[in-house]
């Protein structure tokens, strides 16, 4: 049979967290913001910009969650286990930042600040813990008959931690360039000048990821900088280079979209950055796809739906962007 | 000792979580069908009243779908977390069906509940309605595949075990598994009652506040028309998941009776039904037993005098606990008769005109507001204890499923779900109370909105459906 069916799935699943970072990204980005939006009425408007696409853009989570017990069960069973308090600090966090987009609307005002907070922590700590689930989850998590043998505390570790904070800014980015394009006035020229700084620190922050890795681990090191290899792949920090400057002079110009969609591609870039470092193990350092996958019912029946139906999915998504689309203002409605 | 002790913890975070995360689904379910029926309604005969409710009824839903989500996400991590054996073991097949059910159904209500909750005048009111209905549509496609998956464990077939793995080897068997078809029908019609009993009592409310107007007639009297035709049909229903479960898992039948089998069953006496008493598992018998002679054989076998198994025909360590079992069972059961009932009586009062204002009954229609999410739990409580000792059934036992984190580990993440919940779902439910206190309001779909016709279309805010002034009916409230 032609059909690699557990690299299928990789990417799919690949695919979904790419997703989910880039879209929940900016919407968790928002609360991260929160702080520098003191106005009420501008964090109203902060907030209305994603409340009708935050709940979709939570479910690419879910797919990732699913999808890997579905596709990779050692994995799911493996990273759960493994790093079960900061998922849990992470699911913590995702729920106050939830429930914050419907009780602060509903709120007396004299209560409004406790859902304010409960947005801001929770997007904080949502993000943090996702960003140390990653590190942890990159520097590689060892496994012995089938489980975890570390302790509950292991991914206290200067680089799990490190790329918590960097992905604290990177959704960050994410958040005030969505609202340069999202809204207008005060809020968006304080917007663009936010986005300048966010810039240069996730710049850093990706430079700095990109040199530890390799210097930890020789195989990564190995797989960059060897002959044939770093022709193919010197195009991943020119087109991060690349997107920070074009960046700097869309807001420069004020420019509303193009931010945003640069900070996407940086993010991505970012993104297949780890991905080729990783390759081709799911669970670093040394299981591959392979070795991992589900038997082949699992996955050829799971298969049949992804390929069906993610395509009406993205259809329906995007609709759902159409509909909303445009800028949000301050005060339009009131009744 | 400690590895006891934290199973334990591991299925006290489990029956923590699952139970607040199923009381929001099932008013999901059955709010999303209703506010579907309320729009088609109004679209169809243009009675104002209609859009009314729907406008009342769908900030709650915004709500209470607000906390399914955030409890779910939570759901999604749980087998992993907690149950990382269960899930090297079984994950082959739970979480295909898992993932079916991300793709089929929460993307789909994701996709269309902005549309739903912010859309009302930014698109036609046919786009619109469509948006409700392939909203409620995927509530129940999610129930599907999620009891799908739950059946599976109770009923497991259309499998191999290869390498201490289980295999798929027939999905349709998996999926259409014996427990499911009945599990399915009673797990959606127990979300629709409880949502009916939910709108029936917030009407009464209003009713016996003297709070009367026509759009609260209205969802009284439908919530009254559900309990006279759908909770006749759910005992019934119930009585056919209960054979089938004799069928399949007949130690947590004799559970649900109290029965030990022995003595009384050889005499060819037949099954007494026993109403009441303490299941005492140390004596092996039910003390204090308050009973029926011959209903249970009636019940169960269809017959006069048949028997079924009896408890002391399982080992020890294969049965489940027997008191939780028999008593979760009765709460369900008897919060049922009491739906059955509370429909028989407003057919009666509205034969003799009094259905809005007879004190008495309204304040029965108030008091059994939550029944139906109890009798979810209870429900739930019965068939997930009655498995026990396995988490799926025959196939893998629970304390050989648990994750190995130690008894402080999992003792710090319940005190911190604990905690959390209760103070998130507490607020949440204060806010729901407060949105029903309010009432539905007249004409109040009425009010223009930014972006409505030959208005520009893409300024609409504030976005959050529910962005009442909850102040409001402060001073009517003083004035009664
Ligand atoms: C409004 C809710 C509600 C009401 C009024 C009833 N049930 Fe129920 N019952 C449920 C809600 C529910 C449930 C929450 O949906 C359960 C738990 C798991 C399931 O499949 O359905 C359930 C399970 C359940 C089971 C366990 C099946 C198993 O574990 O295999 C039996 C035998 C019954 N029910 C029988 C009844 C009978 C005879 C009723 C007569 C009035 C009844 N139920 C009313
Ligand atoms: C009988 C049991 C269950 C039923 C009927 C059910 C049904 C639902 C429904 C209708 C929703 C969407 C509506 C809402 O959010 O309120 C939902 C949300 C969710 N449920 Fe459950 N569920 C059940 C148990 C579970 C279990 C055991 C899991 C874990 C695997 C789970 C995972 C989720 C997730 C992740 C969400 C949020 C998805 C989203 O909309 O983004 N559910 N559930
Ligand atoms: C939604 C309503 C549900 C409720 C209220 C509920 C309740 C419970 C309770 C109380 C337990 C603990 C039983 C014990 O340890 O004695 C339990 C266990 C469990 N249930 Fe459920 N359950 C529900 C639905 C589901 C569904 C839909 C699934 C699977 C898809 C599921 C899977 C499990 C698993 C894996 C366990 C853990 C092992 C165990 O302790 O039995 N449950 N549930």
């Amino acid at each position: 049979m032609g059909i690699d069916l557990p690299l299928i799935w990789a990417l799919i699943i690949g695919f979904g967290v790419m997703m989910y970072v880039l879209m929940d990204g900016f919407d968790l980005g928002i609360g991260i913001l929160y702080p520098f939006i003191p106005d009420r009425h501008h964090r109203d408007v902060a907030m209305n910009t994603v409340a009708p696409v935050w709940d979709g853009n939570e479910t690419w989570l879910v797919l990732g969650g699913a999808g890997l017990l579905a596709a990779f069960p050692l994995v799911y069973s493996v990273v759960l286990t493994a790093l079960y308090l900061p998922l849990i600090f992470m699911l913590l966090g995702l729920i106050f930042r939830g429930i914050a987009f419907e009780f602060r609307f509903k709120a007396r005002d004299h209560e409004r600040h406790i859902w304010d907070k409960a947005f801001i922590g929770g997007s904080f700590t949502a993000t943090f813990f996702q960003g140390v689930v990653l590190g942890a989850y990159v520097s590689g998590l060892p496994v012995e008959n089938g489980a975890y043998p570390g302790g509950p505390l292991d991914w206290i570790a200067p680089f799990p931690l490190f790329t918590g904070v960097a992905l604290v800014f990177a959704y960050a980015l994410l958040g005030s360039t969505w609202l340069i394009m999202k809204t207008e006035g005060e809020l968006q020229f304080r917007m663009f000048h936010l986005t300048r700084p966010l810039m240069w620190i996730l710049l850093a922050a990706i430079a700095v990821i990109s040199l530890w890795t390799p210097l930890r681990d020789p195989v990564i090191a190995e797989r960059w900088f060897s002959f044939p290899n770093i022709v193919w792949f010197s195009p991943v920090p020119l087109l991060v280079v690349g997107a920070a400057l074009l960046m700097q002079r869309a807001l420069a110009r004020g420019r509303p979209v193009a931010p945003f969609l640069l900070a996407l591609l940086l993010m991505f870039l970012g993104y297949a950055g780890l991905a080729i470092s990783g390759w081709p193990n799911i669970l670093p350092p040394d299981i591959s796809i392979w070795e991992a996958a589900a038997p082949p019912q699992s996955l050829g029946f799971a298969l049949v739906g992804a390929l069906l139906i993610i395509p009406f999915i993205l259809m329906y998504t995007a609709f759902a962007y159409y509909v909303f689309r445009g800028k949000v203002r301050p005060g339009d409605g009131y009744h | 000792m400690t590895e006891t002790l934290a199973l334990d913890l591991a299925r006290a975070q489990f029956a923590f979580t699952i139970s607040f995360h199923i009381i929001f689904p099932a008013i999901t379910i059955g709010l999303a069908s209703y506010l579907a029926v309320l729009e088609g309604l109004w679209l169809y005969t243009k009675n104002t009243l209609y859009r009314d409710l729907y406008h009342f009824w769908v900030k709650i839903f915004a709500v209470n779908f607000g906390m399914g989500v955030v409890s779910g996400l939570v759901m999604a991590y749980q087998f992993g977390t907690n149950w990382s054996f269960f899930s090297e073991f079984a994950g082959s097949i739970t979480g295909p069906l898992l993932a079916y059910e991300v793709l089929t159904a929460f993307f789909l209500e994701a996709g269309f509940l902005g549309v739903m909750l912010f859309g009302w005048n930014r698109v036609g009111p046919g786009l619109h309605f469509f948006s409700t209905v392939v909203v409620a549509i995927g509530t129940l496609i999610s129930t599907f595949w999620i009891l799908a998956s739950n059946s599976w464990m109770q009923t497991p077939q259309g499998h191999e075990i290869i390498n201490g793995q289980v295999v798929p080897v027939d999905w349709l068997a998996v999926i259409f598994n014996p427990s499911f078809p009945y599990r399915l029908i009673h797990m959606s019609v127990a979300a629709f009652l409880a949502t009916a009993l939910f709108v029936g009592a917030s009407a009464a409310w209003h009713l016996l506040r003297g709070r009367d107007n026509p759009a609260v007639r209205k969802m009284f009297s439908m919530a009254m028309w559900m309990m006279v035709l759908v909770a006749p049909v759910q005992a019934v229903i119930g009585d056919f998941h209960g054979l089938n479960t004799l069928e399949h898992q007949p130690a947590k039948v004799a559970a649900m009776e109290g029965h030990w089998g022995g003595e009384e069953a050889a005499d060819g006496e037949g099954l007494p039904l026993i109403l009441f008493g303490w299941p005492d598992m140390e004596e092996e018998r039910t003390r204090f037993a308050v009973s029926v002679p011959h209903l249970g054989s009636l019940i169960l076998t269809h017959s006069w005098d048949g028997t079924i198994p009896g408890l002391k025909e399982f080992a020890p360590e294969d049965r489940p606990n027997v008191p939780i079992v028999f008593w979760s069972f009765r709460i369900m059961v008897g919060l049922g008769m009491l739906m059955i009932l509370l429909g028989g009586l407003s057919l009666m009062q509205r034969w003799r005109g009094r259905l809005y204002n007879s004190r008495w009954f309204l304040r029965f229609a108030l008091l059994m507001g939550p029944a139906g999410l109890i009798a979810i739990l209870a429900g739930w409580y019965t068939t997930e204890v009655g498995r026990q000792p396995w988490v799926v059934y025959g196939l893998m036992r629970t304390e050989d499923a648990v994750s190995t984190h130690s008894a402080t580990t999992l003792g710090v993440s319940l005190a911190l779900f604990v905690v959390v919940y209760l103070f998130v779902f507490g607020a949440g439910v204060a806010y729901t109370l407060r949105l029903v206190r309010k009432g539905p309001q007249l004409e109040e779909g009425t009010r223009e909105t930014s972006g409505g016709p030959g208005r520009p279309r893409h300024a609409m805010r504030p976005l959050s459906a529910v962005e009442e002034d909850l102040d409001d009916d402060q001073d009517t409230d003083g004035g009664r």
